[in-house]
Formats: structure tokens, sequence, C-alpha cells
């Protein structure tokens, strides 16, 4: 029994039934897409585009053609990367941690903020992976290939390659865990299907899926498992990736607070870009229904949390520096808020700081234009911070002798229009042709959310 | 066609309604075949009669296999097979192989899971789905009764049925 309250704000407006929530979602899937969306995907196909020029000479002419140098010599394409697994924390976080937390506001979001988590990993792996120089041997360098095979085995003491099993494995569950939720709404397109070409195409995707108790029971027993795998795996991605530094002996990086720290910059940065595409999502796609003013408030509420967890860890790396008494790791911060790069360190604090908490005001978090502005000055603030922590360190080092700045060219800028490019453009091909909310789920809680909505009335 | 295999279907439109009606064809001694929804029913489990899913153990085991493969692995090719000093530290030692015992431990878990899932629902892409009400995928909930497994007639199950609270009762029989 479902019990019915007449407290809770309804979590789906618009006293929908079962069947409006098949026809709302995939009348989507069936029609022509708007004009919007043929305009959003051509600006996507244009930054692609342009990342593919530079890309090619990158991959042709070498790494040397990024602004990297003796002193700098990891700067944009390690900060894209953070910047993007970062960013593609929040899809798993949304569907495993609120399942396993029984949050039911998470299933009008999961479904698009899986699909956000899958393509900004592959976004991330592509800097790793370009930076090899040759990057058609990757497979043999970064995976435990017998000797034979051209090099030696891999050393399992470092943690670029614990990075290499950390993002392959969270790539891996991520997308079976979203395709696992993904079958039943095929079903329900395969069954709505009026043509025979997307009658077959939805019809392999569904799996022969027909809903029978047995296969629930068995599906829902798949989903919480896989929530409670993903749970600890979300939390171990961007900790190794935060090993990656911490395991180093370079002043600034060496930092034990590093994987906390890490993770809540994840899911804060996570939240801000599941909340900039879904805005769009929502307006395009009139899902104003399903994905309410609450859901965005409570999106927010996370990101207030998780900011001022970034904020406290920002403080407590300065105060260590202090209170270490090491004069090469006070020198590090000192020279990160005052010195040549001052103006990212200043960045990255109005950003990720002082700017989020203006979300303590109801009338910001609930505000959609608000909102909006908020979560890209989130996502540049947090694509600051990861600058500040990797040039920054590097750029002046043991010796004043060597001590440089980083310039970006036009090929650091290209190679990270290309992620945008690719993000985008696979982001707007799901919104057309995959349902973008997870009807089954929804329909499970349609009933009771839906009398509240006629309670309120 | 020989139609041997003939289905009594009640459709339903509430989850509420339907899980009361399975409870009352099974106390009336007619053996369901299978219910049909577009989305789980908290509790049809139980009223069916089916016992817990074993997946759960088929992730622990997996799960185990992906630990135990891992640390071999990493300790014969560290320890053994090809020997390397990397700053001054022992061959082999645990802490450094943690987080790839850890990923794979998941990895394994979850992908033979999944895997153990799509063999035992036998779901595959060119499998041509048995449908017993096109709707069962939208919005209606359907109870299927195979008439051979029960000795009734068909006219009373269909009373049964329609006397639980089903908006339809119709007949599906199968090629």
């Amino acid at each position: 029994m479902e019990v019915v309250s007449s407290v809770r704000t309804p979590l789906v407006t618009g006293a929908k039934t079962l069947g409006d929530v098949t026809q709302d979602i995939c009348v989507r899937v069936e029609a022509k897409p708007p004009k919007t969306w043929f305009l959003a995907i051509s600006v996507s196909l244009s930054l692609l585009a342009i990342g593919t020029y530079t890309l090619f000479f990158t991959v042709w002419d070498g790494i040397g053609v990024w602004g990297l140098n003796k002193t700098v010599g990891w700067a944009w394409d390690i900060t894209n990367f953070v910047w993007w697994v970062g960013i593609g924390h929040a899809g798993t976080l949304i569907s495993a941690i609120l399942l396993l937390f029984r949050q039911k506001w998470r299933m009008s979001i999961n479904r698009a903020a899986e699909a956000m988590t899958i393509f900004a990993v592959i976004c991330a792996a592509f800097f790793p992976l370009v930076h090899m120089g040759r990057l058609w041997l990757g497979f043999y360098w970064v995976f435990p290939l017998p000797n034979t095979f051209g090099s030696l085995w891999v050393n399992f003491n470092s943690p670029l390659l614990w990075d290499v099993f950390a993002i392959s494995t969270y790539f891996t569950v991520s997308l079976v865990f979203w395709y696992i939720g993904l079958i039943p709404d095929f079903a329900t397109i395969r069954d709505r299907a009026k043509n025979k070409v997307s009658a077959a195409i939805y019809g392999a995707l569904s799996f022969g899926w027909i809903g029978s108790a047995k296969d629930w029971s068995r599906f829902e027993s798949v989903s919480l498992i896989l929530a409670g795998l993903a749970t600890p795996l979300v939390l171990s991605v961007h900790t190794i990736v935060s090993f990656d530094f911490a395991t180093s002996v370079i002043p600034g990086w060496h930092t034990t607070i590093f994987p906390p720290y890490f993770v809540a910059g994840a899911v804060f940065s996570g939240f801000a870009m599941v909340l900039t595409l879904l805005l769009i999502t929502r307006k395009v796609y009139k899902l104003e229904d399903y994905i309410t003013i609450q859901h965005i408030e409570y999106m927010n509420i996370i990101i207030i949390v998780t900011g001022s967890i970034v904020g406290i860890a920002y403080l407590t790396e300065l105060f260590m520096a202090w209170y270490s008494g090491v004069p090469a790791e006070q020198y590090a911060f000192l020279n990160r808020a005052t010195g040549p790069y001052w103006w990212a360190y200043a960045t990255m604090m109005t950003c990720n700081v002082v700017t989020p908490q203006l979300f303590w005001f109801k009338k910001i978090r609930t505000s959609l234009w608000a909102t909006f502005v908020l979560s890209i000055v989130v996502n540049i603030g947090m694509w600051f911070e990861r600058f500040v922590i990797i040039v920054t360190s590097l750029h002046r080092d043991y010796l004043p002798s060597s001590w440089a700045m980083f310039y970006p060219t036009f090929y650091d800028i290209g190679d990270y229009l290309f992620t945008f490019g690719f993000f985008f453009t696979a982001f707007f091909l799901f919104a057309k042709f995959f349902p973008v909310i997870n009807m089954a789920e929804v329909k499970s809680i349609i009933k009771s959310t839906s009398s509240s909505d006629k309670a309120l009335k | 066609m020989a139609t041997d295999n003939e289905y009594i279907v009640g459709v339903y439109g509430d989850d509420d309604i339907l899980l009361k009606a399975v409870k009352s064809i099974r106390e009336a001694g007619v053996k369901i075949h299978e219910v049909f929804s577009p989305f789980p029913i908290h509790g049809i489990d139980e009223a069916l009669g089916y016992k817990r899913s074993r997946l759960p153990q088929a992730a622990f085991a997996f799960g185990a296999l992906g630990l135990a493969l891992a640390l071999i692995m990493q300790y014969w090719m560290m320890g053994y097979d090809w020997q390397m000093i990397i700053g001054g530290k022992d061959f082999a030692s645990l802490p450094p192989f943690v987080p790839v015992a850890f990923e794979l431990t998941v990895l394994l878990s979850a992908l033979g899971m999944v895997a153990t899932f799509i063999i035992a629902s036998d779901l595959k892409p060119y499998k041509k789905p048995k449908i017993f009400d096109i709707r069962t995928t939208d919005d209606k909930l359907v109870i299927a009764i195979d008439l051979a497994d029960n000795k009734l007639t068909k006219k009373e199950i269909g009373e049964i049925v329609e006397k639980t609270g089903a908006e339809e009762v119709n007949e599906k029989s199968f090629e």
C-alpha cells in the first residue's frame, strides 16, 4: 500500500496518470525534435569540428603543440581530465547513493544524470590518452598485458595505473547500471513503435523485456546491489584521482586531505553540470511537470553542502601549510594566493566558496535563472581549482632558475573544445533518441505523488 | 494451429487492486502463470509465492573471484614474474595493491551479477517478446492464467478474474 501524504509536495506535478507518463516521455522520442534542438546540436557539432582539427595536429605533431614546458609538465590536459572526471560523479551518486537512501526525488533526474556521467568520463579519459603521445599504443601501456606484447608489466605501485583501473571500472559499471535501467523503457518505446525500423531497433535494445513479475523482482535486486557496489566505487574514483597528486612529494600536492576534498569537489561540480544540462533539457522538452522547482532546490542544497566542504578544505590546506613549518609547503600556498597566478586562486575562491553561499536564500535557490548562472559559475570555479592545484604547484619548483609560467596554445584550447563538442553532441543525441526520464521508476511513484498533488489543490 | 497454450488474461489499471486480485485468485485455487506490469509492484513476489532472488549470492561469488584474481595477478607480476626495484621498496606488498584489488572486485561482481540476471531472465537482443497485452509496458497491469495449468474451465476462471476487479478479461493464445 502506498501511503498518501498531504504534507509532502508532489514529486511529479500536473496529476499525471500512468498513460500520461508514457505519452509525455515517448512522444519526445517519436516526434521530430524542436528547432531549438537542431540549433543546439549544430553549435556542439561546430565545437567538435574545431576540436577535431586541433586534435588531429596534436596527434600528428605530438603534444609539443601544447604550451607545456620543462617546469610545467602537466597543465590544461590534466586539469581538464580531473574536471571531467569530477563532473562524471553526479550521475552515479544520484542513482546509487540516493537509491540506497530511498530518496524518491532522484527518479526524474537519474537517467539524464547517468548519461551525463558516461559522456563526461569518456571526455576525461580522452586527455590522459592523448597525453601518452602515441595513443594507439596506449592499450599496451595501461593494461596488464604479457611482456611479449612489447613492454614490461605495468607498475602496480603507481597511482596513475590505479587510475586506469578506477576510471575504466567506473565507466563500465556506470554504463551497465544505466543500460539495465533503460531496458524496461526501451520496451515501452518498442510497444508503441509505429514503423518497422524503430520497432526493430528498440526491440533489440529492449532485450525482449515484457515486465513479468519474476523479471521485475530480479531487476530490483540487481539495481539495489549495483547501487551498493557503485556507492563505494564512486567515492573511490576521485579518491584515486587525488592519489595521482597526494602520493607525490610536490609541495601543494602532498596532502592527506586530498581524497575527501576531491570527492566533495567532484559531487559539487557534478551537480552543477546536471543542473546546467537539465535546466536546458527541461525547457526545450517542456518537462516542467517532471523536473520541478523542488528537484532544482534539492540539488542546490547539495551544492551548498559540498561547496562548503570544499571551502573548509581550502582553509584547512592553508592552515596545514602554515602549521607544518615546512618552508617549501608554506611558499607553495603563499605563491598560489599572492604569486603570478593570484587571479586564478581568486576566481577559484569566489566561484566555489563565496557565490554558492547565495543558495542559502530560498528565493535564489528556487530561481531558474539564478540556478543556471550559478551552476555555470561553479564549474568555472572547479576548473580553476584543478588549474590552481596543478599549475601553481609546479611552476615555481625548488630551483628559482627553472621557474616558468604556463601559457595555453591554440591546441590546448582546441582540444578542450573537442571534449565540449563531444559531450554536448552526445547529450543532445541521448535527449533525442533515449527516454530522458526513467518512465518505469516514475510510474511506480505516480499514484502516491499525483494523489498528493490533487490533495494540495 | 493447435492452441494447447490458451491463457486467460485479466487486465487491471491499479497495482493495489492487482495485488488483492492475485491473492484472491490464488485463494480460489487457480494457478497464475505470471503477472506483467509497467513498473515493479511492491510485494508481488510474496503474493505470487516467489522465492527471494539468489542474485546477491552471485554478486558475492563474482566479487570474491575478482578480489582473488586481482591479488594473484599483482603478486605474481610484481613479486614473481618480473621483479623490479621501484623506489627501493619491496617487490610486492599489500598496500599499493589495494586500489586495483578493490576496483576489480567491484568490476567482476557487477558484470558477473548482471550477466547472471540476463541469462536467468533469458534477455537477449534478438528475442521475440511473448506479449500477453501490448499495454503492459504502458499503463496496464496484467494477470495471465494458463488453462493447461488449471483444472477449472475457461468460463469458471474468467468469472473468478472478473470478480477481482479486472477492467477486462481477455483470452490469448500463442502459436
